[in-house]
């Protein structure tokens, strides 16, 4: 592992007087895939959330601290919005692909950003759906309700159309979990080819998924981030005594 | 059960029953009565013929057109300022005091009776902005009579727009309009068509907003400005009512009249009605 790609210095985050992430600081390493693992409400969601400040839209929610994408703060006044969310990429809990055609979903954010031309939308689309692992079963419903599709299968639309901006980073929160074991056996397949191209931060709550998937394990316990290492050695030989018991199934 | 309560809850049956047998049955006597006295003077000339020899002969071509154009210029006032104000007010307002009394306004716009938009009509569009009684002011002043239909439809129908939709167009890098635009507006429109389409029913069939603002008692061709006065399907049923000269002749007219209107708006509302039934029962399959 060479380079990290995000670096995160004393983060607190507040919804009103709750104090849900107490001084986390940890390192997200580039192309890589980063598991986020710990019991509910512990946080990782929030956490996942302050990569590319979707906390912004929830009222109250205030946060301090330093998060840095390649060396520079996120949190910065002056940061471009629309420009972090491009770099940094989200696919949330429940597939949420729009109430469009698939072509639609994937050419959504090439489209935002200004991409007009049909042949070269055409060609982000395939290239996106391939990415996704999509492609084969799509190619000839192209035009068709997103809506359509099995669960699974919207979620990979989703990470398709998450991927079709080329982000450098991809943020996935609980993928799996509204997926049964053979969708969610294509999409952690998935995410480990991405990590070719992508940074993945994926948040997880099976730990088996976490031990299958990632490289780097970053284990949270109310709001506080207990331990950070690669996967390997936080499942095999834990440091810390509420990592083990967390990994062994004591508590959570 | 017991059987006190199980003999109450059979007679409250048996009374909502009754409450709905007759609230139907008056709907059919109603039509009963209107077909039997208006059915024989229908036709196709009735519907493109225009009213001859004081309108005691000939067909109601232009009150129908007028009646159209009316519909057309209010929708085309109401629709999209309805549906730009629902989008300030669930999108962008932040729930402060101009909000919440904005809100209100909107709210009570409702309950006023018609013929107070009829005056106000009358000073604000005729006399102050000077459009004269005409088309444009008939048209906006049934506009306002209808705003409140399409802004209460419109925002209930961008509430229901699943906020998953939202932060996934923000995660892509969206700016809130492009988010509104493309996927909410979208999400919600047909919920906000069924809306207007209601309020065409609503607008179509009222009296009082245009007798001060822009109904003609007689013309004698259709408006070719939105500065012209139009003739208007309820308001030529009360000028044949009230101020008939021949009522034996004009009788007739009056009820295919009234018939023809009533079918253009029970039309309008069973669509905007069937219309919702049906997005209700697509929006159930999504979840
Ligand atoms: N939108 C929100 N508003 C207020 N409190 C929230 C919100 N989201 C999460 N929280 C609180 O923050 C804490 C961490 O939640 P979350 O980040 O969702 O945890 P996790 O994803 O690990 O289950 C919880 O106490 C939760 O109640
Ligand atoms: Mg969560």
């Amino acid at each position: 592992m060479e380079k990290d790609k995000f670096s995160v210095r004393d983060l607190d985050l507040y919804y009103g007087s709750n104090h849900a992430l107490k001084k986390i600081n940890l390192q997200i390493p580039e192309r890589a895939v980063t598991a986020l693992i710990g019991p509910s409400g512990c946080g990782k969601s929030s956490f996942l959330r302050c990569l590319n400040r979707m906390n912004d839209f929830i009222p109250g929610c205030s946060v301090s601290g330093k998060v840095e994408l390649d060396g520079s703060d996120i949190y910065d006044a002056n940061t471009d919005l629309i420009n972090l969310r491009r770099r940094v990429g989200m696919v949330f809990q429940r597939p949420n692909p729009f109430p469009m055609s698939i072509f639609d979903n994937v050419a959504y954010g090439p489209r935002l950003h200004g991409d007009r031309d049909r042949n070269t939308l055409r060609d982000i689309v395939e290239e996106s759906l391939r990415v996704s692992a999509l492609w084969g079963e799509v190619r000839d419903i192209l035009h068709t309700p997103a809506l359509a599709l099995s669960g699974g299968q919207q979620q990979r639309l989703c990470i398709a159309r998450a991927v079709a901006v080329q982000p450098e980073v991809l943020l996935m929160d609980e993928p799996t979990s509204a997926l049964d074991p053979m969708a969610t056996a294509r999409i952690e397949e998935l995410v480990r080819e991405l990590r070719t191209r992508y940074t993945v931060v994926i948040v997880t709550h099976n730990m088996q998924q976490a031990a299958r998937i990632s490289d780097t394990t970053d284990f949270f316990l109310s709001g506080e981030m207990v331990e950070s290492g690669p996967t390997q050695q936080m499942f095999t030989s834990p440091r810390d005594k509420r990592t083990e018991d967390y990994i062994t199934g004591r508590f959570g | 059960m017991s059987g006190a309560r199980k003999s109450k809850d059979r007679t409250a049956t048996i009374m909502l029953w009754l409450v709905m047998a007759l609230t139907c049955g008056m709907l059919a006597l109603i039509l009963a009565f209107l077909v039997s006295k208006g059915w024989s003077v229908l036709s196709w000339e009735f519907l493109t013929k225009k009213p001859r020899s004081m309108m005691t002969a000939g067909g109601i071509s232009t009150p129908i057109v007028g009646t159209l154009q009316l519909v057309l210029v209010s929708m085309g006032f109401a629709f999209p300022v309805g549906v730009f104000t629902a989008v300030y007010l669930v999108e962008y307002a932040r729930d402060d005091w101009f909000t919440r009394a904005l809100r209100l306004a909107v709210r009570s716009l409702a309950g006023v009776p018609s013929v107070v938009f009829g005056l106000f009509g009358l000073s604000f569009f005729v006399i102050f902005m000077g459009f004269d009684p005409s088309l444009l002011s008939a048209g906006l002043t049934l506009g306002c009579l209808a705003l409140p239909v399409i802004v209460g439809a419109s925002e209930s129908a961008l509430l229901a727009v699943p906020r998953d939709y939202r932060d996934a167009s923000y995660a892509l890098g969206a700016t809130q309009w492009q988010t509104i635009r493309k996927v909410v507006l979208p999400a919600a429109f047909p919920s906000i068509i069924t809306g207007a389409i209601l309020s065409v029913g609503r607008v179509a069939g009222e009296t009082a907003p245009i007798i001060f603002t822009g109904a003609a008692f007689f013309a004698p061709r259709f408006a070719k400005s939105i500065f012209d006065q139009v003739m208007a399907l309820p308001y030529h049923v009360l000028i044949l009512a009230t101020a008939g000269t021949n009522i034996e002749k004009t009788r007739p007219i009056q009820y295919g009249t009234v018939l023809v209107l009533l079918f253009f708006v029970l039309g309008m509302t069973m669509t905007g009605v069937l219309w919702r039934a049906r997005l209700r029962i697509r929006q159930r399959a999504q979840r």
